[in-house]
């Protein structure tokens, strides 16, 4: 089983758990085998300077090229060059996520109209479908 | 439950009428405290909750016409809710729905321009029926006869009610659906 996601300084990491979940940091500096050091950068994602468990972390694909205990200033420079949230919401990962709270935010309205849409849907593809048979 | 809040160590309905310590003086007989005045209470409009207000598309939960979604139309002063299907999209007449057994989603329609000033509770009493005799004669339950009254008053309001309603796209389908829980629904988290 090879590994391809590590804990390194510069791996975009999104917190699971506390207050600042949801959000993306990166992993700055390392502790020891439980905790990290993790940083937003706080002018883009939020998340401050602070010592995390690895339990309340799941890491991503991307990385960024900072040195060890970098500034905000040189992280976020970092980011910006990487295009780290660009990348990040064209994934699938977190189109996953943003469905998942957009499917929690619906009202009773709104389930009623994706209702009708799916059924729609599928009538237009049984339709198609008899066609081809 | 809640800590009682305390004011000068009274809590309850006397704690608006206790008095102010006034520092190192103080009446030599203890001053008695007015009573509540309870018609204040009585006397006042019915307080309903927020989410229930003219316009906003109701759930009913109980009742004949349980699950049917349904637009309210005004508080009236008992505390029961106004209430029209329009009759024409889901055979909810007008009907008064007592709020406790309602879900009020976020969904509401302008009826400003329906006009349900005339209807109040005394509209709804009873009539009283007849004599003795139908009582102790009668078998097979009457059908309610709808009165010319209530069918002419229906027809003015979903006149205007139906205007509102055909103005969102989809509103009168919804209203014409029923709601019922399907497998996976978790009613505590859904937002309605």
């Amino acid at each position: 089983m090879v590994f391809k996601r590590y804990v390194e300084v510069g791996r975009v990491v999104l917190v699971n758990y506390g207050p600042d979940a949801g959000k993306l940091a990166t992993i700055i500096d390392i502790v020891d085998q439980n905790k990290c050091l993790i940083e937003g950068p706080a002018n883009i994602t939020g998340v401050s300077r602070q010592m995390i468990s690895y339990s309340r972390l799941a890491l991503t694909d991307f990385t960024v090229k900072v040195s060890r205990n970098a500034r905000q200033k040189s992280l976020s420079a970092a980011w910006a060059e990487a295009d780290v949230l660009a990348k990040w919401e064209s994934s699938s990962w977190a189109k996953k996520l943003s469905s998942k709270k957009k499917r929690a935010s619906l009202s009773d309205f709104d389930r009623f109209k994706v209702m009708v849409a799916r059924k729609q849907k599928s009538a237009i593809i049984a339709k198609k479908m008899k066609e081809l048979k | 439950m809640a800590p009682q809040l305390k004011v000068n160590g009274v809590t309850g309905p006397k704690k608006a009428a206790a008095p102010v310590a006034p520092g190192k003086y103080y009446p030599a007989d203890d001053v008695k405290a007015p009573l509540q005045n309870r018609k204040a209470k009585r006397n006042a409009a019915p307080k309903v909750r927020a989410s229930i207000a003219p316009g906003s598309v109701l759930i009913l939960l109980a009742g004949r016409f349980r699950g049917k979604r349904v637009v309210a139309l005004k508080v009236l002063e008992s505390g029961l809710v106004l209430v029209s299907g329009p009759y024409k999209v889901n055979g909810v007449p007008l009907r008064r729905v007592s709020p406790a057994y309602v879900i009020a989603t976020s969904t509401s329609v302008d009826v400003a321009s329906v006009d349900v000033s005339s209807i109040n509770d005394a509209y709804f009493a009873r009539v009283k029926s007849s004599d003795e005799e139908e009582f102790f004669a009668g078998d097979a339950p009457k059908s309610a006869v709808v009165s010319d009254q209530r069918k002419a008053d229906q027809k003015k309001v979903d006149a205007a009610l139906l205007k509102v309603v055909d103005a969102t796209p989809m509103l009168k389908a919804y209203l014409g659906a029923r709601f019922s829980l399907k497998n996976n629904d978790k009613p505590h988290s859904m937002i309605f």
